[in-house]
C-alpha cells in the first residue's frame, strides 16, 4: 500500500516540479522568479523524503537537510542582490 | 497493528504529495507577487510536514528505530520559511513602483522602514 501511495506522490511532485519550472520561465518580475526557485527546492526536499521512504534507507535525510539550508540561503542571497545590487556589502 | 502503520503512513503520504501539488498549482495560478507567496507556504509546512511524519513513523515501524533528522528538517523549514517569504516580499515591495504607491501613508514623519535607504531605481 504504500508502494503505491508513494508512486502517486511522487507523480504529483513531478507535476507540481513542472508547475514551478513554468513560473521560473515565465515568471513576469524576477521576485517571481526567486519564489519559484524556493518553492523547488521545497519540492525537491520533498522528493528526496519521498526516495528515502521507498528504499527504506536513512541516508536521504543529509540530502534533504543540505538542500534546506542551500535553498535557504540561495533565496537570502537572490533577495539581497534585488534589494541592494550586492550580496555583501 | 501493522496494517494500520501501513495504512497511516500511505495517508500522510498521500497528503503531503497534494498539498505540494496545491502550492505549485497556487505560484501557477494566483495573479500577482504578493498573492502568489501565499501558494507554496503550504508546501513547506503542510506538504513538508506530513511528508515527514509519515517518514518518522515508517522507520519506527518497519525499522524499529526512532529517527530524529525529520525534526530537524521541520524546525529548520519552519525557522526559514518567514524569513525568505519576508525577504521576497521586501524585494517585491522595493521593485514595484506601483507597490509602493499603494502603501497607506504612515501619518509621521518617517516613512516605511522597509522604504528606508532604498537605492533609487529607474522602474
Amino acid at each position: 500500500m504504500t508502494t503505491i501511495a508513494s508512486m502517486i506522490a511522487a507523480a504529483a511532485i513531478c507535476v507540481s516540479l513542472v508547475l514551478t519550472l513554468y513560473r521560473l520561465i515565465t515568471g513576469p518580475d524576477a521576485t517571481d522568479r526567486v519564489l519559484a526557485l524556493d518553492t523547488l527546492a521545497i519540492n525537491a526536499i520533498g522528493l528526496v523524503v519521498l526516495f528515502g521512504i521507498v528504499f527504506g534507507t536513512m541516508m536521504y535525510f543529509e540530502v534533504s537537510l543540505l538542500l534546506a539550508m542551500v535553498g535557504f540561503v540561495t533565496t537570502v542571497g537572490f533577495c539581497k542582490f534585488l534589494l541592494r545590487g550586492n550580496v555583501i556589502e | 497493528m501493522n496494517a494500520i502503520a501501513e495504512l497511516t503512513v500511505a495517508a500522510l503520504i498521500l497528503i503531503g504529495a497534494f498539498f505540494i501539488l496545491v502550492g505549485s498549482i497556487g505560484l501557477v495560478k494566483l495573479p500577482d507577487t504578493m498573492r502568489r507567496l501565499h501558494g507554496p507556504t503550504k508546501a513547506t509546512t503542510l506538504g513538508i510536514g506530513s511528508l515527514l511524519i509519515a517518514s518518522m513513523l515508517y522507520f519506527l515501524t518497519q525499522h524499529g528505530q526512532i529517527s530524529f533528522h525529520e525534526l530537524l528538517i521541520t524546525l529548520f523549514l519552519f525557522l526559514t520559511a518567514p524569513v525568505s517569504a519576508n525577504m521576497i516580499a521586501k524585494a517585491h515591495i522595493l521593485r514595484s513602483k506601483e507597490e509602493r504607491s499603494r502603501l497607506p501613508p504612515t501619518g509621521r514623519k518617517v516613512d516605511w522602514a522597509t522604504l528606508e535607504g532604498a537605492p533609487h531605481r529607474g522602474d
